[in-house]
């Protein structure tokens, strides 16, 4: 068997998550419905979508722990459905959950979880110290990992998935539940091991997070609803432009302009509204007439840049309305 | 592989020994269980609460009653005034027994009649009802043979020598004094072991499932089978130990003989012991959370322990349910205990136990570990 380091080169060389067709039903319901992905050595690849949509699916039938009903999976050169202990020998997986166990001493889930990676002995302390140092544990070791704040267990539960190196880490919404600081902090690690060549596939519901990646795919019922760099996401995926229209009432607002010709898309955005619209030059008097009519007071109108989330409205929304019609 | 499987059943050994309520669990029930059943676990019937009432108040009456009180069997109570009275005290529970003496008991004996003597038993428990009107008709007949002889004495004493009689001589083996605790302590051993055993591995493996630790352990390469082994092998162990401590404990205290061979009796419990683990683990494998786990247990262990011949003879059950103790591993296993206690049988009488468990635990846990790869799904 090729070292750790060995297989880091072969994986680096090659694509690391091929994707085709990949499908998951459970009963009647898709789960997952004939996704297409490829993910490249060294990037920081998210996942996109809200609960429900199918990401922790996905992520779980490329770790090998949920059978795909169609289609197949490659990862870092192996297939998931044939051989998915090669896949696990592979990959670094955290789950949305933290799941260390919490009875056991800091030290003693980093043994454990080296021992089940077969850690060569020769390596072992240097990576104990690592993973110490990483997780700003040193010191620590002996605490029960019950008594960890969240961050600390965040930190410590990346690195015991990535005690054997893998060329390839999966972390399932891997920030839910830690305070701002130490998601910041989180997210400075992935990058400092995507800089050291490790491929992180990380799902995510928070947009600010989904900034932080190379690349993107957005997943809506169990579909890859678009595919990109966040600027390329940003430029492409809207048909026409935005505006931000600050008004009151915001409800009556909204429905007003959902009626309104010219306006493709509206979405209550913190205490704006978001409006998707053909034509940017003359839909602001279009939008101001139509609200002063029903006696909204306008505070501003003005054009600007979508965010990622307008991205996902749009074409979620874009997506429901094909399948009403 | 192996180191893989060293590491699991060393986290298993410090999950289970760190906690202090583990550690508790482990010792301290199954000894107070095995001391309070073996005193409660009894057949025995004595100083049953006895209410009597005499309308003859003739010399004879009062000596039958006389043996009454003077049997450890009954204890008995101030008489009744009438027999609404003796009724209302049966009634109420405040005896079992009810002997009523009707007036012409004496007359009847002089002229050789036969005199009737009524005794109501107080059936709701029908098993010691039977063993007390025994007891009742003993003393009866016991007195009844006195009196023919006293009778025969003063009027033909020339008789008396060549009076037949038929002496029984009735030698109990095993259980010399017929103690009922002799039968249930070996018993109490198997069936405290069973819920020790199907509880703590069908926990085990759904608390992880349960919080998640499953999916994170599943995602490095140890294989389903070598996650089952090492799970269940730590669980085997202090199922051992628990099984020798229940045993020692209940042997010693109530000093009941172990007359068979050491070996014979753990080569038993390892057996019976697969068998138990292959059961905890089929329940983790249908059980998603603990308390799915505790129900599923529950719906096992109650008839496991019903069919097993623990309190209720297999031999009486009908034909059918006989076929169905075939199922119960704990049946064989009581078979070897009391064997082994009591008979001091070897493995010459026990080896269609040994072999039926040998199978049963294998078949189990091969059940369980395929399921265990499908409930991963």
């Amino acid at each position: 068997m090729p070292s750790a380091r060995e297989m880091w080169r072969m994986a680096e060389s090659s694509n690391s998550v091929v994707i085709q067709g990949l499908t998951k039903r459970f009963g009647r319901f898709v789960a997952v419905n004939h996704i297409n992905l490829e993910v490249r050595a060294g990037e920081v690849f998210g996942f996109l979508g809200p609960n429900g949509a199918g990401k922790s699916t996905t992520i779980r039938m490329l770790c090998g722990l949920l059978r795909p009903t169609e289609g197949s999976a490659n990862v870092a050169g192996f297939d998931v459905a044939q051989k998915p202990e090669m896949v696990r020998q592979n990959i670094g997986y955290m789950s949305q959950k933290f799941s260390l166990y919490n009875d056991l001493r800091v030290i003693e889930n980093i043994r454990l979880f080296a021992g089940l990676y077969s850690v060569p002995a020769g390596q072992l302390q240097s990576r104990i110290d690592w993973v110490l140092e990483m997780a700003n544990l040193k010191g620590q070791e002996r605490l029960i990992t019950a008594t960890l704040p969240g961050g600390w267990k965040q930190r410590l539960a990346l690195g015991c998935a990535v005690l054997h190196k893998p060329p390839i880490l999966f972390l399932d919404e891997p920030t839910s539940g830690v305070d701002p600081i130490a998601r910041r902090q989180f997210w400075e690690l992935i990058h400092q091991m995507a800089d050291e060549g490790v491929t992180v596939f990380v799902t995510t519901h928070y947009m600010e997070e989904a900034e932080y990646c190379n690349r993107l795919a957005l997943i809506f019922r169990g579909a890859i609803v678009a595919l990109g760099s966040p600027s390329e996401l940003k430029q492409n995926s809207i048909r026409g432009e935005l505006l931000l229209v600050e008004c009151t009432p915001l409800g009556e607002a909204l429905e007003i302009l959902q009626s309104v010709p010219g306006v493709i898309d509206a979405a209550v955005f913190g205490n704006a509204l978001h409006l998707v619209v053909e034509n940017v030059q003359t839909a602001p008097a279009q939008v101001s007439t139509s609200l002063a009519e029903r006696n909204v007071a306008v505070q501003r109108i003005e054009r600007i840049r979508p965010s990622l989330e307008d991205v996902f409205v749009a074409l979620t929304t874009m997506k429901d309305a094909e399948r009403a019609a | 592989m192996l180191a893989r499987m060293k590491q699991m059943m060393k986290k298993e050994f410090i999950q289970v020994l760190r906690d202090k309520r583990t550690r508790f669990i482990l010792i301290i029930p199954p000894i107070v269980q095995m001391l309070v059943f073996g005193y409660a676990a009894n057949f025995e019937v004595h100083h049953v609460p006895t209410v009597v009432l005499d309308y003859d108040h003739s010399q004879e009456s009062r000596d039958l009653l006389s043996h009454f009180t003077a049997s450890s069997y009954f204890s008995v109570q101030p008489p009744a005034a009438d027999a609404t009275q003796l009724h209302a005290v049966i009634e109420r529970g405040g005896a079992a027994v009810g002997i009523e003496i009707d007036a012409g008991f004496a007359r009847a004996l002089r002229k050789g009649q036969p005199a009737p003597l009524q005794v109501i038993v107080d059936a709701t428990n029908s098993n010691s009802a039977l063993i007390a009107a025994g007891y009742v008709s003993q003393i009866a007949s016991g007195f009844a043979q006195q009196y023919q002889r006293e009778t025969m004495a003063r009027i033909a004493p020339q008789w008396v020598a060549i009076l037949p009689s038929v002496e029984l001589a009735s030698r109990p083996w095993y259980n010399p004094d017929l103690l009922s605790r002799w039968f249930f302590v070996p018993g109490i051993v198997g069936s405290l072991t069973l819920v020790l055993v199907i509880t703590l591995t069908a926990f085990a493996v759904v608390r992880e499932r349960e919080i998640g630790t499953l999916e994170q352990i599943m995602v490095t390469p140890i294989r389903p089978a070598e996650f089952i082994l090492s799970k269940t092998l730590p669980f085997f162990l202090i199922g051992l130990f628990d099984v020798s401590l229940i045993a020692v404990v209940g042997s010693l205290w109530f000093e009941v003989p172990f007359r068979g061979h050491i070996s014979v009796l753990v080569l038993g419990a390892v057996l019976f012991l697969l068998c138990m683990l292959g059961v905890g683990l089929l329940i983790s494998t249908v059980s998603a959370t603990q308390q799915q786990a505790m129900v599923t247990s529950f719906f096992f262990i109650m008839p496991a322990i019903t069919f097993s011949g623990f309190g209720f003879p297999i031999s009486t059950m009908p034909h059918w349910l006989q076929l169905m103790t075939y199922a119960s591993p704990l049946r064989y296993f009581l078979v070897v205990l009391r064997g082994s206690y009591l008979k001091g049988v070897g493995m010459e009488v026990l080896w269609p136990q040994m072999a039926a468990m040998a199978a049963l635990g294998l078949g189990l846990l091969t059940v369980a570990i395929l399921r265990f790869h499908k409930s991963l799904d």
